[in-house]
């Protein structure tokens, strides 16, 4: 159940309470995020919509901890993330967090399982473990036979899918995706999405996703708009696309 | 070792800009050692001198000459052991690009004194018995492919010129790393018979074998008051202060040295710095999504020293192993215009820990730059 007016008394996975950023900008204050309140559950699936400038991918940099606020709480199942330390917050990230990002953000010179293996380098597991870990998350993605492949020599919807394979790979508390689509043809977009959907819906991961695209928005259980740095409840997406608005 | 594939991938992304670094590194080591070679190899006499040894010259200068009758009088001093006296005698063999060093020797003491000089005992009693005789040191030998019983003609400008030919009965070995193996000695006694007038019963200096090396204050002190406001007043010191003020005629050979090798430590800074600068600032939003998974600012900073270190070494060890066949080379192409170039294990080691020293420096820049990066700006970049 995702709630944005601060008063579920739930155990939600992520409770955002009261959460503020200001950026100063030659010498003026910007306030992106003003006071925003947000609970997710495990297994939710929200999209993030709203203007160029509105603080989508701060939002998702806060809660993904790339980014500190000005003010306000996050908690992720449990660990309330806004104090901690640098080097904590380094090392919770790489267990709780999986990052799909817009442009794949792959490392050319590694192959598609190089790419995929690099956050288990951060754990204990063994050469074996990790390649088993490797392959099956190539294997949710469908690309167990390009494994050996660089990013050059994959599609736009392969380098994706073996971003989203990196981010699945160690099994994180939840998934941000920074339009995830947003370079993709609509072809490549509708299988990502398919992905996404089979990655909520088969193996009950949370997903955060910021779109600018309402029919991508309309995959996600609800969609929320961000709106002079608050996030607002609307209609579920399913709900304002049969309606025929952007949501 | 987990981490090897990614530092090693990342090392060989632009293999023309490693090959070039790498290069560049070379040929700076091949200069810095040659440099550390001959700096090493104009210091040497002081290194291998002995402790025990004095030398006494003419304290007008070198080429002043002190009459032979010193000998016994600088032997009777207290705390002198030996005493053995050596002439210059400037000698051409064929050409004067031949060059090596001859001295006429005192045979009676010259193996008491100097101990490190090796001569085989049946060829020295060779020496002995023949006016004419000569020893030359292994290098030269070898350089000229002489052996016991040629005759080596030498001409020389010096004592009135003319030429004459020496009988080479023995041939001579240093016993220490470094030692000098190029000398070529002759019989005083033949010397002097020869010399002109003014050159007769004299000596180029002494060279003064003490009992003990704690004497040598004291007993050259002894030795300069004993000729003072003589006629042949003398200036006494150490063997390796003697050689340090030898190595000087040459002018400032380490300033020039260390000057040269202070450019070349630069720009070879410089160099890899940037071309580090370049690959860190290349791949700013790779580095950027590491540190997004979880890797830390110090692992980030790991990597760059890594490659950078790793191209160090590469470069370093190339430059070194072209150094160790080069070296031999231009040694025999400068013989007699320098001492031997020799290309020690210390200098090897040394070599390395320049290259080691240069690829850590090079990277620490640009890999703070991609420890300290903001993962949220980096990516912003893209």
């Amino acid at each position: 159940m995702i709630r944005v007016d601060g008063r579920s008394d739930s155990q939600s996975l992520i409770r955002v309470r009261g959460l503020n950023k200001t950026y100063s900008r030659g010498g003026e204050k910007i306030q992106v995020l003003q006071g925003l309140n947000l609970d997710v559950d495990k297994g939710d699936f929200v999209a993030f919509m709203g203007p160029s400038g509105s603080g989508k991918t701060t939002l998702l940099n806060l809660l993904g901890g790339l980014d500190v606020p000005s003010a306000g709480s996050i908690t992720v199942d449990g660990d309330e993330i806004t104090h901690m330390a640098a080097g904590k917050l380094t090392q919770w990230r790489a267990r709780h967090v999986g990052f799909i990002f817009q442009m794949y953000n792959l490392i050319p010179v590694l192959t598609a399982f190089q790419n995929v293996e690099l956050p288990l380098l951060l754990t204990k597991l063994s050469k074996s473990e990790r390649r088993k870990h490797v392959e099956t998350a190539l294997g949710v993605v469908g690309l167990t036979d390009r494994m050996n492949h660089y990013p050059r020599q994959l599609s736009g919807g392969q380098e994706q899918r073996v971003t989203i394979a990196r981010a699945i790979v160690s099994d994180p508390t939840f998934l941000l995706c920074d339009e995830p689509t947003g370079d993709l043809d609509r072809k490549s977009a509708d299988e990502i999405m398919l992905l996404i959907d089979e990655l909520v819906g088969k193996y009950n991961k949370t997903i955060l996703m910021v779109t600018h695209d309402p029919v991508i928005a309309a995959r996600s259980h609800t969609t929320l708009h961000l709106d002079k740095g608050v996030l607002v409840e609307g209609k579920t997406s399913r709900e304002s696309v049969l309606a025929g608005g952007a949501a | 070792m987990k981490f090897s594939r990614l530092i090693f991938a990342n090392l060989f992304r632009k293999k023309a800009r490693l090959i070039l670094t790498i290069g560049s590194f070379a040929i700076a080591l091949v200069l810095f050692t040659f440099l550390a070679v001959v700096k090493s190899a104009f210091s040497r006499g002081t290194e291998i001198a002995g402790a025990d040894r004095l030398v006494v010259v003419s304290r007008i200068g070198l080429m002043q000459l002190l009459p032979i009758s010193d000998r016994d009088k600088i032997l009777a001093i207290p705390g002198v052991k030996a005493v053995t006296h050596n002439h210059w005698f400037g000698g051409v063999y064929q050409d004067e690009k031949n060059f090596f060093p001859q001295f006429v020797i005192d045979p009676e003491y010259q193996r008491q004194v100097m101990t490190e000089l090796v001569v085989p005992d049946d060829q020295w009693n060779n020496f002995l018995k023949d006016r004419q005789g000569a020893i030359a040191g292994a290098r030269t030998a070898a350089r000229f492919h002489w052996k016991v019983g040629d005759r080596i003609p030498i001409k020389t400008t010096l004592y009135g010129g003319g030429s004459s030919e020496f009988n080479l009965d023995g041939i001579y070995h240093s016993d220490r790393p470094g030692g000098d193996e190029s000398q070529f000695w002759l019989q005083w006694k033949y010397f002097d018979e020869n010399a002109p007038a003014p050159v007769k019963s004299t000596a180029g200096w002494y060279v003064v074998k003490l009992n003990s090396p704690d004497d040598a204050v004291r007993v050259a002190k002894a030795i300069d008051e004993k000729f003072a406001n003589s006629s042949f007043e003398t200036k006494t010191e150490t063997e390796s202060a003697f050689a340090a003020g030898f190595a000087k005629q040459f002018g400032n050979i380490e300033l020039l040295i260390v000057t040269i090798g202070g450019v070349v430590f630069f720009t070879l800074l410089l160099v890899t710095g940037n071309t580090m600068a370049i690959s860190v600032r290349e791949r700013t939003s790779e580095l950027a999504v590491l540190k997004a998974i979880g890797f830390s600012g110090r692992a980030v900073l790991c990597f760059v020293l890594a490659e950078s270190v790793i191209i160090a070494l590469f470069g370093g060890f190339l430059g070194l192993a072209l150094a160790y066949l080069a070296i031999p080379v231009i040694g025999i192409a400068l013989t007699g215009l320098l001492p031997p170039l020799i290309l020690s294990k210390s200098l090897l080691t040394l070599g390395v820990g320049f290259a080691l020293f240069v690829g850590a420096v090079s990277g620490l820049l640009p890999g703070i730059g991609a420890m300290r990066l903001r993962v949220v700006n980096a990516l912003r970049r893209v």
